[in-house]
C-alpha cells in the first residue's frame, strides 16, 4: 500500500498558479515632481510571464516607473495598460499587483501566517481558504514551518521570502520587485535571486524587477531595460545588452568597458593601430570613442614581439578570473581580464593584443 | 628621535606618570564617555533618585496615619483618617473633593479624546502625506511647554469668556485648554513610535495588498502605534490630574483645586488623596514602561535586541 504524503518540500509554485501572466504596456509615461521631471516619456512592453529588470544608476527613475505601475505614484502624462485596460487612474489597492519592497515591509504586529493572509483577508476570502493558501505560499518559499513567528524573529532573507509569499498569495496579475535583495548579504542575495526566478518561472507571472546591480539583472531576467535620466536607453536580452549596446552609456554601464580613442571609417574602427569591426551602427566617420571589453584584450609577456606595451598597475583575483589594470606608455589606463593562472605583478612590463571582436563606438566628446 | 630621547632622559618617569595622561587611560576614558554606566553607577543613581522620591512619599504616608497629637512624645498611628473618607457622616465635608475628582476624570476623558481624534490623525497624515511638515508640527506641539502655564492661562481667560457663552461654564470645557497644555507630552510618545515604525512602507505594503485607507489605518498603522498611543494617553491623564493653574484661574472645581480647599479643613485627607494620586501616576508610568518594552508575541524588548 502506498501512502501519499505531501510535504512542504514537494509543494511547488504550481499550487498557486491559477492565472496567466498579464501583458503590461507603459506608453509615453511622464512623471513630474515639483520642478523636476523624473520620467521623460517611458515606453515599455512586457509579454505575459516575462521577467524584465529595470537597471540603472541611482536617481535614473527606475523605482518611479515601478511605483507608477503599482499605483503608488500618479503619472503626469501617458498610459499604463495591463491586459489592454488603462489602469493609470485605478488606485493601488484595486490594481491587483503584488509588490515586494526594498525595506522590510512585514507588518510587525502580525505573525508570518497572518502577514501572508493579509491580502486574502482584504479580498474577503474565507478563513479556511486563507489558511490553506497562506500555508501553500509559505511552503513555496520554504518557510512553511515559521508561520507562527513574528517579523523580528526572522532573518532579513526570511523576511523577504515571506514578503514574496505575501505578494504572490493573492495571485496578482503582475509582480513588482523594488530592489528586494539590496539589504541582504551577498550569499543570501544570490540564493534568493535564483529562488525568485524559479518561482516566477513556475507561476508564469509577469514580473518587473528594479535593481542597480547589473549582475543581478543580467542573471535572472528575460530582458533588461537600462534606464538613464528618466528614460529607457535600451531594452534587450542580457546578451544583447552586453554584446550590442545601443549607446555609449549602455556600453559603459553594462559590464566593464575600456573607452579608448579611435577612428571610424565605414564599418572599420581603428584603435591602437589595429582594425576592428564596428558593432551595430556608428556615427559619422571620424574621431570616435571605442568601448573595448576587458575580455577582448589579451595579455602576454613583454618578450612577445607584437602588441601594445604596457605596465601592470594592479591585478585582482576574482575567483574564476583575474582582472588586471595596466597603464599604456601614453598614460591610458585599461582593464584586462584573463586566466587566473597568469599572475602579473605590479610594475611588470606586458604586451597587450586586441582580440579583434566588434566594438561599439560613440562620437568622441 | 634624538630630541625625544633627550627629553626622556631629562624628565622623571614617575612625574610623567602622575602629571601626564598616558595613551592607555586616555583611550579608556574616551571609551567610557557616553558608554553605558557600570552596574555600581546605576545602583548609586537609582538609590539617590529612589531616596529623593520615596522620602516625601513615606513622610506623607506617615502623616496620613497619625492619630491625634503625640502624648509624651509618642505618636499614635492608625487608619482613622482613611476610614473617615468613607464615613457617610463626612459626605458633605468631602463632596467637593469627590466632585473635583469626577470633574478631573471627565476632563481626562475629553482631553484623551482630543489627542486621539485631533493630534493622532494629524500626525499620521503629516507622516504619510506631508513629511516635510513634520518639523512644523513638532514645533507647534512643543510651544506650550516653552510658555509658562500662568502666561497661557492669562491668554485663555478672555477666550473662555466666549467658550462659556457657547458651551456654558462647565468644568469639562477646560479640556480645550488642557488639550493644548498636554500637546508636548502627548506628541512625543506618538512621534517616537512613528519614527520607529516605517509607517510609509507599511501603508504602501498594505495598499498594494488590496487594503483601502481605512483598513490600512485600522489594521496596519494603529496596531503598530499602540504603544505610543497608550503612552500618550497615560501621560495625558497624569498631566490632567496634576493640572491646577488653569482650573484655579477659570474658577473650576477639579481634583487639584478641591485638594487645596480640603487641605484647609482636613490636611490628612488632602495628603491621603495626594498619595493616591502619586501612586496612580506611578502605576501609569510603570504601565508605559511595560508597554514600551513589549514586542508582538509577548517577548520583551531588551537593550540588545533593540
Amino acid at each position: 500500500m502506498t501512502v501519499s504524503t505531501r510535504t512542504a518540500a514537494t509543494k511547488t509554485a504550481a499550487d498557486l498558479a491559477q492565472r496567466e501572466g498579464a501583458t503590461v504596456e507603459l506608453l509615453n509615461v511622464v512623471k513630474d515632481y515639483a520642478g523636476h521631471r523624473a520620467l521623460t516619456g517611458v515606453n515599455l512592453s512586457m509579454a505575459p510571464g516575462e521577467f524584465i529588470s529595470l537597471l540603472g544608476p541611482s536617481g535614473c527613475g527606475k523605482t518611479t516607473v515601478l511605483r507608477a505601475l503599482s499605483g503608488l505614484e500618479t503619472i503626469t502624462e501617458g498610459r499604463i495598460l495591463i491586459d489592454g485596460s488603462d489602469v493609470a487612474q485605478v488606485p493601488v489597492n484595486k490594481r491587483d499587483i503584488g509588490m515586494v519592497f526594498q525595506a522590510y515591509s512585514l507588518f510587525p504586529h502580525l505573525t508570518v501566517q497572518q502577514n501572508v493572509e493579509f491580502g486574502l483577508r482584504m479580498r474577503k476570502v474565507d478563513a479556511a481558504s486563507r489558511r490553506t493558501r497562506a500555508q501553500d505560499a509559505l511552503d513555496m518559499v520554504g518557510l512553511g514551518h515559521l508561520g507562527e513567528r513574528y517579523a523580528h524573529q526572522l532573518s532579513g532573507g526570511q523576511q523577504q521570502r515571506v514578503a514574496l509569499a505575501r505578494a504572490l498569495v493573492t495571485r496578482p496579475r503582475v509582480l513588482l520587485l523594488d530592489e528586494p535583495l539590496s539589504a541582504l548579504d551577498a550569499k543570501v542575495r544570490v540564493q534568493l535571486r535564483d529562488e525568485i526566478r524559479r518561482i516566477q518561472t513556475d507561476l508564469g507571472i509577469t514580473t518587473l524587477f528594479v535593481t542597480h546591480d547589473q549582475e543581478e539583472a543580467l542573471a535572472v531576467s528575460d530582458r533588461v531595460a537600462v534606464m538613464r535620466e528618466g528614460n529607457i536607453e535600451q531594452v534587450g536580452t542580457p546578451e544583447d545588452l552586453y554584446t550590442q549596446p545601443a549607446t555609449s552609456f549602455v556600453a559603459t554601464f553594462v559590464g566593464l568597458s575600456n573607452p579608448v580613442a579611435a577612428e571610424l571609417a565605414g564599418e572599420t574602427v581603428t584603435a591602437f593601430g589595429m582594425s576592428l569591426p564596428l558593432l551595430g551602427t556608428g556615427p559619422r566617420d571620424g574621431a570616435v570613442t571605442a568601448y573595448i571589453r576587458p575580455e577582448d584584450i589579451t595579455l602576454s609577456s613583454a618578450e612577445s614581439a607584437t602588441g601594445i606595451p604596457a605596465t601592470v598597475v594592479v591585478s585582482s583575483f576574482l575567483g574564476s578570473l583575474r582582472r588586471t589594470q595596466v597603464r599604456l606608455d601614453d598614460g591610458t589606463l585599461l582593464f584586462v581580464q584573463h586566466d587566473v593562472r597568469v599572475r602579473p605583478l605590479t610594475g611588470d612590463r606586458v604586451m597587450l593584443e586586441l582580440a579583434g571582436r566588434p566594438v561599439a563606438v560613440s562620437v568622441r566628446e | 628621535m634624538t630630541r625625544s630621547n633627550a627629553t626622556a632622559e631629562l624628565i622623571d618617569p614617575a612625574a610623567v606618570a602622575t602629571t601626564t595622561p598616558t595613551p592607555g587611560p586616555l583611550r579608556l576614558s574616551r571609551a567610557r564617555f557616553a558608554a553605558e554606566p557600570t552596574k555600581a553607577t546605576r545602583r548609586i543613581i537609582l538609590t539617590v533618585v529612589g531616596v529623593v522620591f520615596i522620602v516625601p512619599i513615606l513622610a506623607m504616608v506617615e502623616f496620613s496615619l497619625r492619630v491625634g497629637q503625640p502624648v509624651n512624645n509618642v505618636q499614635a498611628y492608625g487608619f482613622t483618617h482613611y476610614l473617615a473618607i468613607f464615613d457617610p457622616a463626612n459626605n458633605q465635608a468631602y463632596s467637593n473633593l469627590f466632585q473635583g475628582i469626577g470633574n478631573s476624570l471627565g476632563i481626562c476623558a475629553i482631553t484623551v479624546a482630543i489627542v486621539l481624534v485631533l493630534l493622532l490623525p494629524t500626525m499620521i497624515f503629516v507622516e504619510l502625506k506631508f513629511p516635510k511638515l513634520r518639523r512644523v508640527l513638532e514645533f507647534i506641539c512643543i510651544i506650550p511647554v516653552t510658555i509658562p502655564s500662568i502666561v497661557l492661562v492669562v491668554g485663555f481667560v478672555p477666550v473662555y469668556s466666549i467658550v462659556a457663552q457657547i458651551f456654558g461654564s462647565y468644568p469639562w470645557t477646560m479640556a480645550f485648554a488642557v488639550g493644548i497644555i498636554v500637546l508636548p507630552y502627548a506628541y512625543r510618545p506618538i512621534a517616537a513610535n512613528l519614527a520607529a515604525v516605517e509607517v510609509v512602507v507599511l501603508s504602501e505594503a498594505g495598499r498594494s495588498l488590496g487594503a483601502g485607507w481605512g483598513s490600512v489605518l485600522m489594521r496596519v498603522i494603529l496596531p503598530n502605534l499602540r504603544r505610543g498611543i497608550l503612552a500618550s494617553c497615560f501621560i495625558t491623564i497624569a498631566v490632567v490630574l496634576g493640572e491646577y493653574t488653569i482650573a484655579s484661574f477659570l474658577s473650576q472645581n477639579t481634583f487639584q483645586t478641591a485638594l487645596l480647599l480640603v487641605q484647609h479643613t482636613d490636611p490628612y485627607v488632602a495628603v491621603i488623596f495626594a498619595v493616591l494620586a502619586l501612586v496612580f501616576a506611578f502605576v501609569l508610568l510603570l504601565l508605559i514602561g511595560r508597554l514600551g518594552s513589549l514586542r508582538p508575541g509577548g517577548t520583551r524588548l531588551t537593550r540588545r535586541s533593540a
